[in-house]
């Protein structure tokens, strides 16, 4: 409970902070709101307690703590990537609003995860989804921005429409909500199955796998960057998470089913992602649809069913935040002092600006899963759980679209080193808040590879859960 | 520290380095310091490798060293060499040494240039000295992907096209090599023990059959892309003609190697039973590649094109010696890496070189070169030479050895297949005396070639060391085939307890 109980204190204490600013003030609330998260994340790492509360409706271990810390973590990132941005005039009567809708949506996402029964799990999903959708909608000056919030609310208020009715399936068949009541109850009746089956469409729109999608490109492309960037690594983060610790606590009579249906719908995922990620033009719809295939290989870690495809997704989704983030913030910084957010603008960029190129190539190599960043340890991890429960083909599949995406992801290294321009983005200095988050996406990609502890500390916490 | 930790540690100190350096001088300075000691520590390997066998160290891997990595799957940090790995690694230590002295006038971005180079090699060295199959892959992987900036930036004509084709054909190749790593390690352990990457631990177990035959062409095709299988060789000749000189002369002398390195070391030392089962396919495919490969030399104007696809024919030669699986055609392959390791490299350095001078690369544009610049154009002759197999040079020993190998599998398809693959030897004869002769000799074409000058200290020194190599191996190559020897014994041995009689399949 400790995540939830600091993060409403920092979410109350920065609306009344914002009550006492003069509108001249205004910007100070932006340090006091990192330094707050950053306290919060610091004290996350501490030994969690756990437990259950609310008669098993909120449940906290170990494991659940991590996949906490993991998106403190990045949450972190993007506060501090989105200084320049929300520094700007247009946006300087609603600072505290970015902030506080940040971490509703946080908090809501802290009680999804923890959620010991379906109804928490719902209510923890809208809590997170709602703010979110306000999120999207915050330069409603823009049509674009204006348009996103209003898809992901009609969107998200389908899917959630889909998901409760698998849920009262759920509740009909075995008359409990509880996690742990249903995870004895279920077999493979096909009225379960059925049920089951909403409830993954239901998950799939969350973490937009193929053939739920279709919202993502748009809504990615409309909401401001560092938005976007949450969007693409904390909410689709979360909801793997929850998706994981469900398929394997609460479905896992059905595990013949699910491991077939992420078997298709992995393919799926990363081979339409991939597809249509080779002919983006715009930086964000390119890393919405990348992250679209990223999504597929997540599932290749959740097939597995063991203790070894639960670190692997955890690890991944962790090695995925700092170097989407990388990407993103690089995007971002750019977006922010130049306004230009199209591949052909990043011709000739290291020239003029190396080290934001330097780490947009480290990034792009640690999505692509290339070594020795990150993001090939990731990746290894999620085919080596796939591969221990015998799925060779799909991990030829899976490896043949990495290749496919180092495509795409080579096209933009391409820009920046290769092509030659009269015209490149001109040098800039980003802000230091602005670079400390750039720092501290490089230094995950360089480093959490390497660093073998961060994998077995995953490894052991996930121990319990069989 | 252990000696072979030295080998990824120095190039990556030599690395940081060249990013404190402040200009193209200081930056050559602090590579070719770097890769200097990078080549004394290789020949000290090689005197103390050899001095341990003298001593009696019968040990399968020398200079042994361990450390856990990933405790719960197991992946460790193992390094440890034999005689084979000795060899290579001392080839890599000269043709990165040459490849520095070649790119002595690099301009353009030359911190850059030197930093991916180096990490190349990085790669490289990592690869040879790994006997764990995790590491090994991810050095494989380091290898690859600095060639795609390499190509890219500092490469000629249709760069951006080569590099994208190389980057993601090799990487096509990894992704198949993935499959076949992760499906032994899966069956590393099959009596329920503790699963393994250690290449040493799995060779004493057997993998089961069924396993194995779905395994192996994952393993091998991973590999033989790099080694430029047919089909899979058209990265190759586009690769090599686009890339600089430096690159190309690493690329050819010591990146393909990782393939036919690999499909020897890992393929078929530790899948033998399927390895038999299946080598007629890929003995066909690879004899495809010698003569495909030496044909398709024939008809090319460009130089650079003319020596990519001499090298594809020349590593389909190691393939095809590997496929032969006795010991002979074994030490002839490994023999056969090394000296085409050298001579293309040579061979690429002396392009390099002549088309900084003639700014063509076009055969039919130059002639009579051997007046204006007879160092360089003495050089090329013997390279060429070395190339069409002269006796005296390693060439010959190379491709005598594998044909000897070859030539002992006594039924009728075997036997078929080495002659077919011998006569690439007239046809390398062809292609090689043919430039030599249009380019060397005759006329001199062009005025404007008569001012040009002859070959400057960092040429000689890079294309002296390489000729010295090739001729060591061609006068005494018996200190080499002894060394690759005792260490092919194990692998030999595997391979004959897997008992299965090829003339069987007809």
């Amino acid at each position: 409970m400790r995540h939830e109980l600091s993060l409403v204190a920092i979410a109350l204490i920065l609306l009344v902070t914002d009550l006492m600013l003069k509108p001249s003030q205004k910007p100070r609330i932006i340090p006091v709101a990192v330094v707050l998260f950053s306290i919060h994340t610091i004290l996350g790492f501490l030994p969690a307690c756990e437990g259950i509360l609310f008669g098993g409706m909120f449940r906290a271990t170990a494991l659940i703590g991590m996949m906490k810390n993991v998106l403190n973590v990045g949450v972190l990132i993007i506060l501090l990537q989105s200084y320049t941005w929300i520094m700007k005039e247009e946006n300087r009567d609603k600072m505290s609003e970015y902030f506080i809708l940040m971490f509703s949506t946080l908090i809501g996402m802290y009680f999804m995860i923890s959620s010991g029964d379906f109804l928490m799990f719902y209510l923890g999903l809208e809590t997170a989804t709602i703010p979110m959708a306000a999120l999207a909608a915050y330069t409603h000056h823009q049509t674009k921005s204006a348009e996103a919030g209003v898809k992901l609310i009609l969107s998200s208020a389908l899917s959630s429409g889909i998901l409760l009715f698998g849920l009262s399936l759920i509740y009909g068949s075995t008359g409990s909500i509880y996690f742990s009541d249903v995870a004895q109850l279920y077999s493979n009746a096909p009225m379960q199955v059925l049920a089951f089956l909403f409830f993954f469409s239901g998950m799939a729109f969350k973490i937009s796998l193929v053939p739920f999608h279709l919202w993502t490109a748009d809504v990615y492309e409309g909401s401001p960057i560092n938005v976007t960037s949450y969007f693409s690594v904390i909410s689709k983060g979360a909801a793997s998470f929850i998706l994981v610790l469900i398929l394997y606590k609460v479905f896992f009579q059905l595990v013949y089913v699910w491991q077939d249906l992420l078997y298709i719908i992995s393919i799926l995922t990363m081979v339409v992602g991939n597809l249509f990620a080779l002919r983006q033009k715009n930086m964000k719809r390119f890393l919405a649809f990348s992250s679209i295939a990223q999504a597929g290989f997540i599932l290749l870690g959740m097939i597995a069913g063991s203790q070894m495809g639960m670190t692997s997704v955890i690890y991944f989704v962790l090695v995925y935040i700092f170097s989407n983030l990388g990407a993103f913030g690089v995007v971002s910084a750019i977006e922010a002092s130049t306004g230009k957010i199209n591949m052909g603008d990043y011709d000739g960029l290291y020239h003029t600006n190396p080290k934001l190129s330097l780490l947009m190539m480290l990034a792009m190599f640690s999505l692509a899963g290339i070594p020795p960043v990150a993001g090939f340890f990731g990746k290894f991890f999620l085919f080596t759980s796939a591969a221990s429960a015998g799925y060779y083909w799909l991990v030829f599949i899976a490896v043949l679209n990495a290749t496919i995406s180092l495509y795409y992801y080579l096209m933009v290294v391409k820009a920046m080193f290769i092509n030659k321009t009269d015209t490149p983005i001109a040098k800039f200095r980003s802000d230091n808040m602005t670079r400390a988050g750039l720092i501290l996406s490089g230094l995950g990609i360089l480093v959490v590879g390497f660093w073998a502890q961060v994998y077995e500390f995953i490894f052991n916490l996930s121990v319990g859960l069989f | 520290m252990n000696i072979l930790s030295l080998f990824v540690l120095i190039p990556v100190l030599t690395c940081i380095g060249i990013v404190f350096t402040k200009n193209m001088k200081q930056t050559r300075l602090v590579s070719a310091i770097g890769m200097s000691i990078q080549l004394i520590l290789a020949g000290l390997l090689v005197y103390l490798y050899l001095a341990e066998r003298q001593a009696g160290n019968m040990a399968e891997m020398l200079f042994t060293y361990d450390a856990l990595w990933f405790p719960t799957l197991n992946i460790h940090y193992t390094v440890g060499v034999d005689g084979i790995s000795v060899a290579m690694i001392a080839l890599t230590g000269i043709v990165v040494f040459a490849g520095i002295f070649a790119s002595w006038k690099m301009e353009f971005l030359s911190r850059e240039f030197f930093i991916s180079l180096i990490l190349l090699a990085t790669g490289v060295f990592g690869f040879f000295i790994s006997l764990d199959l995790f590491t090994m892959f991810l050095f494989y992987e380091i290898a690859v992907i600095p060639m795609y900036l390499l190509i890219g930036i500092w490469g000629s004509g249709p760069k951006e096209y080569s590099a994208m084709k190389l980057t993601l054909m090799l990487m096509g190749g990894s992704a198949l090599l993935m499959v076949g790593l992760l499906g032994i390690y899966f069956y590393s352990a099959p009596d329920g023990g503790q699963l393994t990457w250690n290449l040493l631990e799995i060779s004493k177990i057997n993998i089961p059959i069924e396993m194995q035959r779905f395994l192996f062409p994952f393993t091998f095709i991973g590999f033989g892309i790099l080694g430029a299988l047919f089909p899979f060789h058209t990265w190759s000749p586009d690769g090599h003609a686009s890339a600089p000189t430096a690159v190309s002369m690493l690329h050819a002398g010591v990146l393909m190697k990782l393939g036919g390195y690999g499909a020897f070391r890992v393929a078929i030392f530790l899948m033998p039973e399927a390895a038999q089962e299946q080598a007629w396919i890929f003995l066909i495919l690879t004899s495809i590649s010698v003569v495909y490969g030496a044909f398709g030399a024939i008809w090319q104007k460009d130089l650079k094109y003319i020596n990519a696809y001499s090298s594809v024919s020349h590593c389909g030669l190691v393939l095809f010696a590997v496929l032969m699986m006795n010991q002979t055609a074994f030490n002839g392959a490994i023999i056969q890496m090394i000296s085409h390791g050298l001579m293309t490299a040579l061979f690429f350095a002396l392009i390099g070189m002549i088309y900084g001078r003639t700014h063509t690369r076009m055969i039919n544009e130059m002639g009579g070169l051997m007046k204006v610049m007879p160092f360089l154009g003495v050089v090329y002759v013997i390279a060429g030479l070395a190339s069409l197999g002269l006796p005296g040079l390693s060439g010959f020993v190379a491709e005598m050895t594998i044909f000897f190998g070859a030539y002992q599998h006594t039924d009728t398809f075997h036997r078929i297949l080495t002659i077919m693959a011998t006569t690439s030897i007239v046809v390398t004869a062809v292609y090689i005396l043919r430039v030599v002769g249009i380019l060397l000799l005759g006329p001199i074409k062009n005025d404007h070639f008569l001012h040009l000058d002859d070959a400057k200290w960092y040429e000689r020194l890079s294309t002296i060391t390489l000729v010295v190599a090739i001729a060591a191996i061609g006068i005494a190559p018996l200190w080499l085939s002894d060394m690759i020897n005792v260490s092919l014994a194990p692998i030999v041995n595997k391979i004959s307890m897997a008992g299965f009689e090829f003339t069987s399949l007809f």
